[in-house]
């Protein structure tokens, strides 16, 4: 490794690409999947009768107090255990990700929701909407902006995290450039151009959120 | 019409409202004043069921509050409310915030909800903001927006929490003028306020509370002229000489 080969990362773009979009996949669903059970899980946490609102907070404190890598680990021997045959590596990942992250976003979200103004749903139930109207109409579309910017935040950690699921064999934008990197000898290249491109992704999602933000304060 | 007996409140161990009663008749205007912490607002936000009780009864057009088998949300649709803190909704413009009941709960359509709640911007002389967001009102216009969606359900009785107390002076006017427009065209109202020139102007009767307690519920010019309970005397004392 006498000097830098920066050819090799355009020779090996075809495989590094698909290996990103495992990555985007991975991170999307997990994202889309994490905010429903999150959404359910906040619910239950503020208004569902005993004994939910516990178990939905006991499950949220397992989760967020579990390092990621070992809830990855766990779902890929568990899953197949529960349901009697091999998921995947694919699906195990997805709900392990799905289930971290529903306890992250749960959070999330409950936090959006007590922020609306108690008066808020007082002033609507007051002209005649039921609880579930006034929910609807009046508290969730201004919770859902306050509360935007930090999904889409802890959306853009899902991202990063996904790069765990090497553990169980799946090849995602990291572990392409692994394999790549191990077979021509070119760490540094590889490692570095990984780098660069989490760091482009990130910053422009960073940004693209402060500009939602600076939208939804005015 | 409508009905106050025997009412007791407690949050926890407070006994916030006790033993309160009176009766609101049709086209009548209540003025409700007392201390802070008198149980003014708790009591009228009994009235349509936004404040649980525990004991005592409340009856509107015949229809009982505390009942667990009444239909809140129909009761409460038939009775406006406004409040202290105008409480609009800042995501909609303040046509969206007139039209959003009447559109929902009464399902009607939306250039009849939408015609009705311009007619009602015109008549709290607001129809050039219509498209604005809360915001971009000050107090007093945000004020008289939530008095106009409140009209937009035609209601029966009127309900007003401290209506003018989170406004500059200068702005408690047009809110004061938009409720003495609705006395005069006899609307009931209940009315949670400081203001005692529009007491005196348009009340039929004074409610005057102290420590939970109803102590004084008489007409208008005998309540300024002899007030009969001694705190009641310190009260309109303190709050007149201002």
């Amino acid at each position: 490794m006498s000097e830098f080969d920066f050819g090799v990362i355009l020779r090996a773009l075809p495989f590094l690409w698909q290996g990103m979009q495992l990555t985007l996949l991975l991170t999307v669903l997990a994202m889309m999947g994490g905010i429903l059970l999150g959404t359910g899980l906040a619910l239950m946490r503020m208004w569902a009768p005993t004994p939910f609102p516990q178990l939905a907070a006991g499950y949220v404190n397992l989760l967020r107090s579990i390092p990621l890598i070992l809830v990855v680990f766990w779902f890929y021997f568990l899953v197949p255990l529960a349901i009697g045959r091999a998921v995947g590596a694919f699906p195990s990942a997805l709900i392990a990700f799905t289930m971290f992250e529903a306890a992250y976003y749960s959070e999330i979200i409950r936090a959006g929701i007590q922020g609306v103004a108690r008066g808020q749903l007082a002033a609507a139930e007051a002209t005649g909407l039921t609880y579930l109207q006034a929910m609807r109409y009046v508290v969730l579309p201004q919770a859902f902006r306050a509360m935007l910017p930090v999904l889409l935040t802890q959306s853009i950690i899902l991202f990063q995290d996904t790069s765990l699921v090497y553990v169980v064999g799946l090849h995602d934008f990291l572990t392409a450039a692994t394999v790549v990197a191990g077979r021509d000898n070119r760490l540094v290249e590889l490692y570095t151009f990984v780098a660069v491109i989490y760091l482009v992704l990130c910053v422009a999602a960073s940004y693209g959120v402060r500009c939602l933000r600076l939208r939804f304060v005015q | 019409m409508i009905a106050i007996e025997h009412v007791d409140k407690y949050y926890g161990k407070h006994h916030v409202l006790q033993d309160c009663s009176t009766h609101v008749a049709r086209g009548e205007v209540v003025v409700v004043c007392g201390p802070s912490g008198s149980g003014k607002s708790t009591l009228i936000k009994c009235v349509n069921g936004l404040e649980p009780f525990q004991r005592g009864k409340i009856t509107v057009d015949g229809v009982s509050v505390g009942d667990r088998k009444t239909d809140l949300p129909r009761l409460r649709a038939r009775i406006g409310m406004v409040f202290q803190l105008f409480e609009l909704y800042p995501h909609l413009t303040a046509l969206d915030n007139i039209c959003l009941a009447p559109e929902k709960v009464l399902r009607q359509r939306r250039d009849v909800a939408e015609a009705r709640a311009m007619a009602l911007l015109k008549r709290v002389d607001l129809v050039e903001h219509a498209r604005k967001y809360p915001n971009q009102l000050s107090g007093g216009q945000q004020q008289r927006v939530a008095i106009a969606r409140a009209l937009a359900m035609d209601p029966i009785a009127m309900l007003f929490d401290e209506p003018t107390s989170a406004l500059d002076p200068e702005m408690i006017k047009e809110v004061l003028d938009v409720m003495v427009g609705l006395a005069a065209e006899g609307m009931t109202m209940i009315v949670v306020t400081h203001e005692m020139g529009f007491a005196r102007k348009v009340a039929d009767r004074v409610v005057f509370m102290d420590g939970g307690k109803i102590l004084e519920d008489r007409p208008t010019d005998e309540f300024f002229a002899t007030p009969s309970t001694e705190r009641a005397k310190q009260f309109l004392s303190k709050i007149l000489t201002h």
